[in-house]
């Protein structure tokens, strides 16, 4: 990061940078399909085998979307990015390893307790 | 006295040294940490989620086609919200009000929506002290409701800010993006949960 | 340029006193707000001090009984959460809070009344924790809160525990915001990232690290105040709860906060050692990369506090490693602190002392960590006091005696006056050799197998005479601190009067009057190099040898001119409003008071409101 003072954006330079209402409404439309397709595979017997990488690739689909569009991080300063990105993979690697430990383990989580 | 006018004139160029706005980072850094908080959450829902008891398992009671409603009228709450920050990056401040309403108006009918679930699981034997489904289930939604439920003050909040006249000009637009960025996560927050509680099936 | 004039009366004008309590209360000046940090996490640290002495009156004989068992664990208990977060941590956040802004060019904060919010939260959460003692009992789990115990002690102890925690939680957030926030954004002209004070290095990574982990300790925190308070079951072992979730998410909150409580010394310790060396830090790149390295690590380690939980011989291995891995950037540290003393012209006054007292204290409790991370040897270790001599050489031996080198190090600068040297010696040996004489024989009794948190222990175990050493060991550490606060109060009106920069320092804080003006710089300075304020004091001739360029310090006095024209902001009311319901909601869970809750509640929702529609107008100064 460079030594001089930079100005804060200006609003006319980031009114150029947004998308339109329109693309706005047509992005909501698209997640409203994909939440539509992710419940209809939810339904769908044959699918049954491929529902959970299905649905956590739609749910990440959706994310990025709303992260990228409504969120304007694709049109904004990456530093925002990393901060949001920082907190994702943290958050997936430590719990990654904390879930891989308590299913991994030699005697599994603690025990599924059925009175039924 | 060059240096004074110098002084003067550099606090009032909000200058960064980044050339980021100051709220837009701090919010984005809230929001990194926010990450973790509900990814905590999500974690002990899914160590527990098959430790039921004798109550409710997820598949038994979970109602997906309510749900899925529940989530889209927040999905398009997002929609509002963004039209919202457009209206006022545009200076039309009764614009910026009526989405600033319809937003926070989507946002009530999730909460209600939520608050319905919730009563129904009770009702049909889940409560927080069923089973650590139960526990797990209650505080990660229940957090995220009390995350979209600030979401609603502070758009209320924005909506009078408006109508004192306090969001005019070119600073005008700040407030709303800082606070749209909050809503669109929770909003995010819920894409994973209704994924990842919701929909994935359990044993 | 004009600026609005705030309102003068209705419930949202600006309050306008400087001096005077209600000048204190309302205060959003960072240096206010890190003396108000650092006069209270003092006397937490006389509270913490007092348990501590207790505890060891307890243990000097074997079958004690100064205190009864459940005393002690109110004390063993409290000490810990006071130590670790009513006085390390806020004494870092009072250095943090008065000399950011002043080492980077800044006027203030980026945020002023989020920054008192974060006092008010800590002084508060801190009273609310303390009022268990008088209002059903202090916390007794001790202050790693270890489920399904602290879910089932009776009593209102670990209620008050997993509810204060939260209030000081929040205070840490926010203010890990604020200053990065502040770091990143207000540097003065061409201070670059590579150009910042090591300090400033380091208070950017455990902002980092206070930023991610806190969340963590929150869902835990919330998630045994359901079990306690609401019957759920998250650690309830017969629904199927599992006690070593609370210890994943607390380690993974638990061992980022040690970093995030020795990293702020460390950054001391590298200013204060190039100072009294008259060199530059050696290696600042190093040193930079190095704790940027310990923050990034140290999110791999954490669950070698759990070595002796049964997590198998795969988790057990991976984190032995990353855990022996975390002591090279560690190590970078301390060789590039040894490479600044090298060839330096000393000088032993009493901030170096500290600062070099640090360094090999730290040493020793980093080796006897590393030792830890030898797995079959920590199956011995564990909960004896060879852990416990471990982290009081890292967190006394290393962030208290950094954060005594900062206090006095900085103490001429916040109050324009020097601290005396003799007692400050004095101070520093008393201490030195106090601490050793306490935590140093606690290595051997833990190898023999004394184990910890425990409130007493039978007379054939072999452990009589080092116990009481350690208990003579703490009555020395004590009658340090009467020195030092004995040298505080008396130089207060007789002390040396501090010039800009009595000790010919490197930085930017040194080249402003002591103490600073409210707007801090006259004229934002233009940075055109790291250790700039040396520069412009020393120029090299050919030979390369420093040349003074003017008489520095002594020429830069308080202006009369005072600073016309530059705008500050206001106080403000609300961040205390905001944080005073907090305890009020706190203490309405404690005794299931639901309308104090919601009393509490609409205090801080109020003061938040008040927060957001005050007038924003600044004052011209």
């Amino acid at each position: 990061m460079d030594a001089p003072l930079h100005p804060a954006p200006r609003e006319h330079e980031e009114l150029e940078h947004h998308p339109s209402p329109r693309k706005y409404v047509a992005i909501a439309v698209i997640l409203a399909i994909v939440t539509a397709i992710e419940v209809a595979i939810y339904y769908i017997p044959a699918l049954f085998d491929f529902i959970v990488p299905l649905l956590l690739a739609f749910a990440v689909i959706k994310f990025i979307f709303v992260a990228l569009y409504f969120m304007h991080l694709k049109f904004d300063s990456k530093v925002f990015r990393r901060f949001f990105l920082i907190g994702i993979f943290l958050a997936l690697a430590i719990f990654g390893v904390v879930l891989a430990i308590f299913f991994l383990a030699q005697n599994g989580p603690a025990p599924v307790l059925t009175d039924r | 006295m060059a240096a004074h006018e110098a002084a003067v004139a550099a606090h009032d160029d909000h200058q960064t040294s980044t050339g980021l706005d100051n709220t837009k980072l701090a919010m984005w850094a809230f929001l990194g940490s926010e990450c973790l908080f509900f990814g905590s959450m999500i974690s002990t829902y899914l160590l527990y989620r098959n430790n039921v008891l004798d109550g409710p398992t997820p598949h038994e009671i979970y109602d997906i086609p309510y749900t899925s409603v529940s989530s889209f009228v927040l999905l398009m709450s997002s929609l509002t919200m963004v039209l919202a920050l457009n209206a006022i990056q545009r200076r039309d401040q009764r614009a910026l009000r009526s989405w600033l309403l319809a937003t926070a108006f989507l946002g009530l009918c999730f909460i209600g929506g939520q608050i319905y679930e919730f009563t129904t699981f009770v009702h049909e034997g889940l409560t927080m002290s069923t089973s650590t489904f139960g526990s797990s289930f209650f505080v990660l939604t229940g957090f995220h409701g009390a995350h979209v439920t600030v979401g609603i003050l502070m758009l209320l909040t924005l909506y009078g800010l408006s109508l004192a006249g306090k969001l005019e000009g070119p600073e005008g637009a700040r407030p709303v993006e800082f606070i749209g960025l909050y809503w669109h996560f929770v909003d995010i927050v819920w894409i994973v949960i209704f994924t990842v509680v919701y929909l994935v099936p359990t044993e | 340029m004009a600026t609005v004039a705030a309102p003068r009366r209705g419930l949202l004008a600006r309050p306008t006193a400087k001096t005077g309590v209600w000048g204190w209360v309302t205060t959003v000046d960072h240096k206010k707000i890190g003396i108000l940090y650092g006069v209270t996490a003092f006397v937490f640290f006389i509270l913490g001090g007092l348990e501590a002495i207790a505890i060891r009156l307890q243990l000097a004989q074997p079958n004690g009984d100064v205190l009864t068992a459940e005393a002690y664990n109110q004390f063993f208990t409290m000490h810990g959460i006071t130590m670790i977060f009513l006085v390390v941590m806020p004494f870092g956040v009072a250095l943090m809070n008065f000399f950011i802004p002043l080492m980077i060019g800044a006027r203030d904060v980026a945020f002023p009344r989020l920054n008192a919010f974060s006092y008010w939260c800590f002084a508060l959460g801190g009273v609310f924790i303390y009022s268990s003692f008088f209002f059903g009992g202090a916390p007794d789990g001790g202050w790693f809160g270890y489920a399904p115990l602290s879910v089932q002690l009776p009593g209102a102890g670990m209620t008050y525990y997993s509810l204060g925690l939260q209030i000081l939680g929040i205070a840490s957030l926010a203010g890990a915001v604020n200053f990065i926030v502040t770091i990143l954004n207000m540097r003065a002209p061409g201070m670059t990232l590579m150009r910042m004070p090591v300090f400033i290095w380091m208070v950017l990574v455990t902002s980092f690290l206070l930023l991610f982990a806190m969340p963590v300790i929150a869902v835990a925190l919330f998630q045994l105040m359901f079990d306690r308070v609401f019957e759920a079951n998250f650690f309830n072992p017969a629904a199927g709860g599992d006690p070593l979730l609370w210890q994943h998410l607390f380690w993974l909150f638990g061992h980022p906060e040690v970093y995030i409580m020795i990293l702020p010394a460390m950054g001391i310790v590298s200013d204060v050692l190039p100072t009294f060396a008259r060199k530059p830090i050696f290696g600042y790149a190093a040193i930079v990369f190095a704790g940027a390295a310990i923050g990034f690590m140290g999110w791999g380690v954490w669950a070698h506090h759990m070595f002796a939980t049964g997590l198998g011989p795969v988790a057990n291995s991976a984190f032995a490693l990353t855990t022996m891995f975390i002591a090279v950037p560690t190590g970078v540290k301390i060789f590039n602190w040894l490479g600044t003393l090298w060839g330096g012209q000393i000088r032993f006054k009493t901030p170096m002392l500290f600062a070099i007292g640090f360094v090999a204290m730290f040493i020793i409790g980093g080796l006897s960590g590393v030792t830890h991370a030898i797995v079959p040897h920590d199956r011995q270790q564990t909960d004896t006091y060879y852990v416990v001599a471990h982290f009081h050489y890292v967190l006394f031996g290393g962030a208290i005696f950094g954060i005594f080198a900062g206090l006095y190090y900085w103490w001429p600068k916040i109050f324009g006056r020097l601290l005396s040297e003799k007692l400050g010696k004095l101070h520093f040996w008393l201490m030195f050799i106090g601490f050793n004489l306490t935590f140093g024989p606690m290595h051997i009794v833990g190898l023999q197998g004394m184990p910890r948190r425990t409130y007493t222990y039978p007379d054939n175990m072999g452990w009589d005479l080092m116990n009481m050493i350690e208990t003579v060991g703490a009555v020395v550490i004590a009658v340090s601190i009467l020195v030092f606060l004995f040298n505080a109060v008396v130089t207060r009106k007789r002390g040396e009067v501090a010039t800009a920069d009595p000790w010919d320092a490197r930085t930017l804080e040194w080249s402003i009057p002591s103490p600073p003006p409210e707007y801090n710089f006259k004229e934002i300075p233009l940075v055109k190099d790291r250790d700039d304020w040396w520069h412009r004091k020393y120029a090299p001739t050919p030979e390369g040898e420093p040349v003074r360029v003017f008489a520095g310090g002594a020429d830069v006095e308080a202006d009369d001119d005072d600073g016309h024209g530059i705008h500050l902001p206001s106080p403000s009311y609300f961040p205390v409003v905001a944080s005073a319901g907090l305890p009020v909601m706190g203490w309405g869970v404690v005794y299931t008071a639901w309308p104090v809750v919601a009393l509490g509640g609409l205090v801080t929702l109020l003061g938040i409101f008040g927060w957001a529609f005050e007038p924003s107008a600044e004052e011209d100064h």
